[in-house]
């Protein structure tokens, strides 16, 4: 597929560009040619990729659920069910061994974040050609398929929690007390500015790393399947070691992005299980 | 990588998913879940309480047939007594009904010899009488020696 493209620098800046829907400089709406254009849009742009594939595969995990959740029996429980049981028996001791307070929200909240997640990232193994190929055959001109390699996508993740864990903290330990956390420690109370600007900087870390974290890892993952991808261009040998490299990458991306998923959600229970401890 | 409103639009979508899933994925599983949980624990407890019910039975099953064959024992032990009397009972009779019987046949003997004799006495008197009057026809006189008859008679 490279060979489409002038050179590999363009290839790869080419499947790194997500599809934006946004309004022109010249005042006319329409999609973005090139990351240059799409910056131009500001912030009133919207990556259609990534809202598509997220949405699409948070509607197939629900789906999923759902019937699985409409047919549960207390019987002995097969295919679907067993395979849903397994997952939610899995998040049920995650959150059980993480999170010591009473919530109803946090068990289902960490197990969308894990299944979803997974389902974002897990796109990384289609190979990285297919599906934009499949769109520019249709006339979208990008088309990035891993929504997580998208910041907007898992920093609107890790935002929506870091909303969770302000409200939780000041639901939990009153605005005082939520304050005073902040405020009067590590440190003695009259160095509480430092106290502030310390506990500030690790309350704000939460959502930009949990975010970040995801990010890197699939965006980095990706990277390496476009440049392993670029091997298909050079020759018949090439293209057979890149065969094997992308083989071999894909099933070691199996643990990354299980990894991943799985590292989201654990954070998610902690920094929400943080929130409702009271400090003494 | 800019930010643009795909922020927002995530934000609203997993929002809606979350409320989704705590609405209507994750209580019919959990509670399916905990069902069984407990479906199963009820069943090893009656499986337990069956299990002590059944040794229990045993147990009792045990106890009644030892007492059925004491019972059993008791009766044959008493029938066989029983027996042993009623043969010596009918042993008995039949010695005594034996012993009516001989001395029945003895008297009944007894009786017919002294009848014999008696006939024989008379018809040996008579021959005797005869003979004796043939003897005397001429000298004695019937009537006048009848005593000495009769008393010879009687000795006979």
């Amino acid at each position: 597929m490279a060979s489409e493209y002038h050179s590999s620098g363009e290839y790869i800046k080419h499947h790194l560009q997500n599809l934006t829907y946004g309004q022109h400089p010249d005042g006319t709406w329409g999609f973005a040619h090139g990351a240059e254009e799409a910056a131009q849009m500001g912030f009133w742009a919207i990556n259609v990729d990534s809202m598509l594939f997220s949405i699409g595969l948070g509607v197939l995990f629900l789906f999923f659920f759902r019937m699985a959740a409409k047919k549960a029996t207390t019987g002995v429980p097969a295919g679907l069910q067993n395979f849903v049981e397994w997952i939610v028996e899995f998040i049920h001791g995650s959150v059980r061994g993480s999170f010591s307070h009473h919530n109803p929200l946090v068990a289902p909240l960490a197990l969308t974040v894990f299944v979803w997640v997974f389902l974002m990232n897990a796109m990384d193994l289609i190979p990285v050609d297919w599906l934009p190929w499949a769109a520019s055959l249709a006339g979208v001109p990008y088309l990035k398929v891993v929504p997580t390699t998208d910041p907007n996508v898992t920093f609107g993740l890790s935002l929506s929690i870091f909303v969770l864990i302000i409200y939780y903290s000041l639901k939990m330990k009153g605005p005082g007390g939520f304050f005073a956390e902040l405020a009067f420690q590590p440190f003695p109370k009259w160095l509480f500015p430092l106290n502030l600007v310390l506990e500030g900087v690790g309350l704000l870390a939460k959502p930009v790393s949990l975010s970040l974290r995801l990010f890197g890892n699939m965006y980095a993952g990706e990277m390496i399947f476009i440049l392993i991808a670029l091997m298909f261009g050079g020759g018949w040998l090439l293209a057979a070691f890149g065969g094997v490299l992308q083989w071999a990458w894909a099933v070691f991306h199996i643990l990354i992005i299980t990894l991943q998923a799985f590292i989201f959600m654990t954070l998610t229970i902690v920094y929400l299980d943080m929130a409702h401890a009271e400090h003494h | 990588m800019n930010f643009n409103a795909t922020l927002i639009g995530q934000s609203i979508t997993f929002i809606f998913f979350v409320w989704f899933c705590m609405k209507f994925v994750w209580p019919p599983i959990m509670n399916a879940l905990e069902t069984r949980k407990k479906q199963i624990a009820d069943g090893l407890a009656a499986a337990d309480r069956g299990k002590h019910e059944l040794e229990l039975a045993a147990k009792m099953a045990g106890d009644n047939l030892r007492d059925a064959k004491a019972q059993a024992a008791e009766v044959i032990a008493r029938a066989e007594k029983r027996a042993a009397e009623i043969i010596e009972e009918a042993k008995s009779a039949a010695k005594d009904e034996g012993e009516r019987q001989l001395a029945a046949a003895q008297a009944n003997i007894v009786q017919e010899s002294n009848r014999a004799r008696e006939a024989l006495r008379e018809q040996v008197a008579a021959l005797a009488v005869a003979g004796a009057e043939k003897i005397l026809r001429r000298e004695v006189n019937a009537q006048t020696h009848a005593d000495l008859l009769g008393q010879l008679k009687a000795e006979l």
